[in-house]
């Protein structure tokens, strides 16, 4: 009989360590906090917080969120208590965890606003990585920074030069080429991509005749999405070195070794939190099973390792 | 208090009348932290159709079993009430914030006047059992309760068993008041005077809406009990919020149940 391996399921995104590749995706997991009834936190690779601003933001109008075939629609509108209060009143339980600690933060008006809350978090040792959410669709925009390779290769050297933590940049699948400005964002010294942000989309009521979100229209998520984020992925993959953090529609062990496979260093849960909230660790202890029983040592053994059909 | 997720098989599932639907499980953690107006969040299926859970107010507790009742309204309530008895039902619970009903087990406690329209019955059921003095001290519940018709009130009987005086209010007058349960409750404090009472809510918005606009008007505390889609239930995802003089807060966590003078309608 064959010894079984023990599979080492840690990995490194830049400076950041981790001890699995399993992160709990912004704006999916609260402050973790609303999460701790229900898991053991500690045991989660990262955990990255809703997206924070320099100001407090209300949000959007209600309704906020509805349901679509496999997946979600929301328009939250990054409802955050601004940085401030999110550093005197979120930060301290998250810091307890001792669990690496991800913080997304988002510009409403310029880009300027990145290097203020950058200056903030920068001082703080348990803020392990940074997320640059380019990609909210939700804030009534025109144009986000990220469908533009100039503006995503502009605001993240900007960023780069005021902090040495780690850079991870979120990117909008509401793009025509993927690759284009993930090699932007590499270009400019991110030190990983998180992909892909939710899909925009709509929802209509009939009988009311009303768009079934108060904002009209908002992000999709969910299984539905997930042919879609693998592509991209699988796209980035082959054209940039940095990282990938894949996410969009995983709900099991199965969905996240897609992402792995289509070229993923690591993977985050997002709406499958709201469904359910031990997704995470039961995927975690897929991961370790799958690579034990396929001989898989390490992850480095598992990101991109996809063959053609015809090998 | 600790929320639990727990798998559990479905003791029954029986169709009540029309669309309304009993369902019981077995649950001792949530039985016995369960409050009046919390509710629990209800994977419906294993499948993907419908994606998220179900919220539905607990509606009685006995023991160790948890009942439900809940209208079949879209696709996950009909997933929902084609489970069988012995199938497993992934549940969280209790969630949210119910009543505060302390102030009304006290010895000099006013009346407790529960207002419920349609399935708004569901919760208040649960709240009447525990508003039960235990002194046998009188009754000093009454319900009023709202329908369309004669055939749509709900849970009479079992508010009659708990000893509170019920009051019906129909559109059609085929039985009680004929008008809207609100119209009544205005009738009923002019009647009955209303010093320290407390009004318990629960119904159609429109209707919380009125029943808000009556405690203002005669200086009534009212709890109004709030539903909303929610995605995760646990104050995560933000999705569910309303408006209230402190912002938007979220229905799941926040609420659902809201003093009356904090809500922007």
């Amino acid at each position: 009989m064959v010894k079984r391996i023990k599979p080492d399921l840690s990995l490194s995104i830049g400076k950041l360590k981790l001890k699995n590749p399993v992160m709990a995706a912004s704006g999916t997991f609260g402050y973790a906090e609303e999460f701790k009834d229900f898991i053991d936190l500690k045991k989660l690779g990262a955990i990255v917080t809703k997206t924070i601003t320099v100001k407090p933001r209300y949000g959007n109008l209600p309704p906020r969120t509805c349901e679509t075939p496999a997946g979600m629609l929301n328009s939250i509108g990054l409802e955050n208590p601004g940085i401030d209060k999110f550093i005197r009143e979120k930060l301290p339980f998250l810091k307890k965890l001792a669990v690496p600690l991800i913080v997304s933060i988002a510009a409403e008006e310029s880009p300027d606003e990145f290097l203020v809350l950058i200056e903030q978090l920068d001082k703080i040792n348990e803020v392990s990585a940074i997320e640059l959410n380019i990609s909210c669709p939700n804030l009534q925009k025109n144009k986000l920074i990220s469908q533009d390779t100039k503006d995503t290769f502009e605001v993240i050297g900007s960023v780069r030069k005021f902090t040495q933590k780690c850079l991870i940049t979120k990117l909008s699948p509401n793009v025509t080429s993927i690759s284009e400005i993930a090699q932007a964002a590499q270009d400019a010294g991110s030190d990983a991509l998180a992909l892909i942000n939710t899909l925009g989309g709509m929802s209509i009521d009939v009988n009311k005749r009303i768009p079934k979100l108060g904002s009209w229209v908002g992000g999709l998520s969910g299984p539905a999405i997930r042919p879609v984020a693998v592509k991209m992925v699988w796209e980035a993959y082959n054209k940039i070195k940095i990282p990938i953090i894949g996410m969009g529609g995983i709900i099991d062990t199965e969905s996240a070794l897609e992402f792995l496979l289509a070229g993923a260093s690591a993977i985050s849960i997002g709406t499958a939190n709201f469904i359910n909230p031990g997704v995470s660790l039961e995927i975690i202890s897929g991961l370790e099973k799958y690579m034990a029983g396929n001989n898989i040592p390490d992850l480095s053994q598992l990101t991109g390792k996809l063959r053609a059909c015809q090998d | 208090m600790k929320i639990a997720q727990i798998k559990t098989k479905i003791i029954s599932n029986k169709r009540f009348s029309g669309n309304y639907w009993h369902l019981e499980f077995e649950s001792g953690v949530i039985a016995k932290n369960a409050l009046p107006g919390q509710f629990v969040n209800i994977k419906v299926n294993n499948g993907l159709e419908p994606l998220l859970r179900r919220p539905i107010s607990v509606h009685r507790v006995k023991g160790r079993k948890v009942k439900l009742f809940y209208e079949v309204v879209g696709a996950g309530t009909q997933v929902l009430s084609q489970r069988k008895p012995g199938e497993l039902l992934d549940i969280i619970g209790p969630l949210g914030n119910g009543f505060d009903y302390r102030g009304a087990i006290k010895a000099k406690a006013g009346k407790n006047i529960l207002v419920a329209g349609g399935m708004g019955v569901a919760p208040l059921v649960f709240l009447a059992q525990r508003l039960l003095r235990p002194s046998g001290a009188g009754n000093d519940t009454i319900i009023l309760i709202g329908a369309k018709t004669k055939k749509q009130v709900l849970c009479a009987q079992e508010f009659k068993a708990l000893g509170c005086t019920v009051r019906l209010a129909t559109d059609d007058g085929s039985v009680g008041f004929r008008g809207k349960v609100t119209d009544l409750l205005k009738q009923q404090l002019s009647v009955t005077g209303h010093r320290s009472s407390v009004i318990y809510t629960c119904g159609p918005r429109a209707m919380l809406k009125a029943v808000s606009e009556i405690a203002r008007e005669n200086k009534i505390n009212a709890q109004l009990s709030l539903e909303e889609h929610m995605a995760c239930g646990i104050g995560a995802c933000l999705g569910c919020v309303v408006s209230t003089k402190d912002g938007y807060q979220r229905v799941c966590k926040d609420g659902p149940v809201f003093l009356s003078q904090e809500l922007i309608w």
